[in-house]
């Protein structure tokens, strides 16, 4: 793709912003604003991929996966910011989620131990942690405010602080994967995965992209489930206080 | 008090109100003898309920200390605390599922099976026919009785009770009454009933309170505090509330 090509690709911004003005939306500061920040964060992480895969040195990659991990979390903090250590437990929770994946890629060798296999899955997997611990607090969040009296029922007649929480954590669990699992179901039938189109694309063999897109399905399924799983279980005691009474939210 | 159940000794707690604080208890000081029914008068938010929920650490007061069965509070085993010290709400929150599930709750909390539900049910004047009905269909003075059936599964000592009929009718009213003076008679349950019904209060309590502005106005036998107030708040709160009846 050449220059004057991504160029072209501008039209379809102008398309958004004219519509935008045309019926009133409000949103073409929002509009110039993500076009222009996508355009240069793209543009950066292409020029730092094409670094670290030169320099191809375990210190690096880990680097590089430690500072999207951090920014995932920092992300994800945003909407528990009421809770006690947030932040750490997020990033604690995407960090392990990594680990096990990563481990299960390169330790059963399903993917070639090289520092482009190994970023741009984990960018997959990490991103994906971090849509889900969005969804995982926001629901937590409504589902408390909802509730706040069964919890206290439960606290009240001598449930333990687990106790209370555990069908919220349940549901909040559940609702954040749903998007995930529905997502998954139409895959191929309503959209071609934005992966899968690239290999394509870039001139790849149909029958081989759609095996890499499989693992890619089938690992976010996995992550997606261990992250609102482990994230829900450590930031549950955060809601609480020592006298076992819900302080947050 | 030779018998003291439940001893406050100087609580104070205020809560945040955006930017404020607002100072809902400010030095309560008072003793309640086993057994005994109290009732706790006082306007809308005086603290009454605060009180009902510091003695099973519902909430924790910011400064004083409260003794139950002469432990401080906090000294207790929080879930053992909530078990001898049981509370029924007044909106009698029930969690999804039938009564027998919500009847069995807190033993299902300690891993164990209720084996007498009926028993329960008809102790509080319900039949064990609604056991396979859904909890939350009852009618708010069937809702009231489940969930003080429910709190007496834990077999407490002591009963906090926040406006538990201030929601119903008055045949339904009269009936939870009767209930809980029964409890009290029967099981020597001690029983901190907060109630806005001044008439209520006369008719069942040992012992009344008047809490106001955060603090104990006065504490009297119950005849006592309704007949012969002491203290000019209490006359000119009673007097004001039976002028608007």
């Amino acid at each position: 793709m050449n220059l004057t090509a991504i160029i072209f690709s501008f039209v379809f911004v102008i398309l958004a912003l004219f519509l935008s003005n045309a019926f009133r939306l409000g949103l073409g500061k929002d509009i110039i604003i993500t076009c222009i920040r996508a355009t240069i964060q793209l543009f950066i992480v292409g020029y730092i991929l094409k670094f670290v895969f030169g320099f191809d040195h375990p210190f690096v990659i880990i680097l590089m996966l430690l500072i999207m991990i951090l920014v995932a979390a920092k992300n994800a903090a945003q909407r528990g910011k009421e809770i006690p250590y947030a932040f750490w437990k997020i990033f604690l929770t995407i960090a392990v989620v990594e680990i096990i994946t990563q481990g299960f890629l390169l330790g059963l060798k399903i993917v070639p131990a090289e520092p482009q296999y190994i970023i741009s899955i984990s960018g997959m997997i990490i991103g994906n942690s971090m849509i889900i611990a969005n969804l995982f607090l926001n629901r937590l969040k409504a589902e408390i405010e909802m509730r706040r009296e069964e919890i206290e029922l439960v606290l009240s007649l001598g449930g333990s602080v687990k106790q209370s929480i555990f069908p919220i954590l349940k549901q909040s669990i559940r609702a954040s994967l749903i998007p995930t699992i529905e997502g998954q179901k139409t895959i191929g039938l309503v959209q071609l995965p934005g992966m899968m189109t690239g290999q394509i694309i870039a001139g790849a063999d149909p029958i081989q992209a759609v095996k890499f897109q499989l693992l890619i399905v089938f690992l976010i399924m996995s992550a997606a489930t261990l992250t609102a799983i482990i994230l829900g279980f450590l930031i549950y005691p955060s809601l609480f206080n020592k006298e076992q009474q819900l302080e947050v939210f | 008090m030779e018998n003291t159940e439940i001893e406050l000794h100087n609580i104070k707690k205020a809560f945040a109100d955006g930017s404020k604080k607002v100072q809902v208890l400010n030095g309560i000081s008072a003793k309640v003898g086993k057994g005994t029914l109290l009732t706790i008068v006082g306007p809308s938010g005086s603290g009454k309920s605060t009180i009902l929920s510091l003695c099973n650490l519902l909430q924790t007061p910011d400064d004083g200390e409260i003794y139950v069965n002469k432990l401080e509070v906090r000294k207790w085993d929080v879930q053992e605390l909530r078990r001898y010290v049981g509370i029924a709400f007044q909106s009698a929150p029930m969690t999804k599922g039938t009564v027998l599930e919500n009847l069995s709750l807190p033993l299902k909390l300690r891993g164990k099976a209720l084996e007498n539900p009926e028993t329960y049910l008809e102790y509080v004047g319900l039949s064990a026919e609604l056991l396979s009905r859904e909890a939350k269909e009852l009618s708010g003075g069937q809702r009231q009785r489940l969930s003080l059936a429910r709190t007496l599964v834990n077999n407490p000592s002591v009963l906090l009770l926040d406006e538990v009929t201030s929601a119903l009718d008055t045949k339904a009213s009269q009936g939870i009454e009767e209930l809980i003076q029964r409890i009290n008679k029967e099981r020597s349950v001690t029983i901190l009933w907060v109630t806005h019904d001044l008439s209520q209060a006369e008719r069942v309590g040992d012992e009344t309170w008047l809490i106001k502005d955060g603090q104990l106005v006065e504490g009297a036998p119950t005849k006592q505090f309704f007949s012969e107030p002491k203290d000019e708040r209490t006359k000119d709160f009673l007097n004001l509330l039976r002028s608007s009846l």
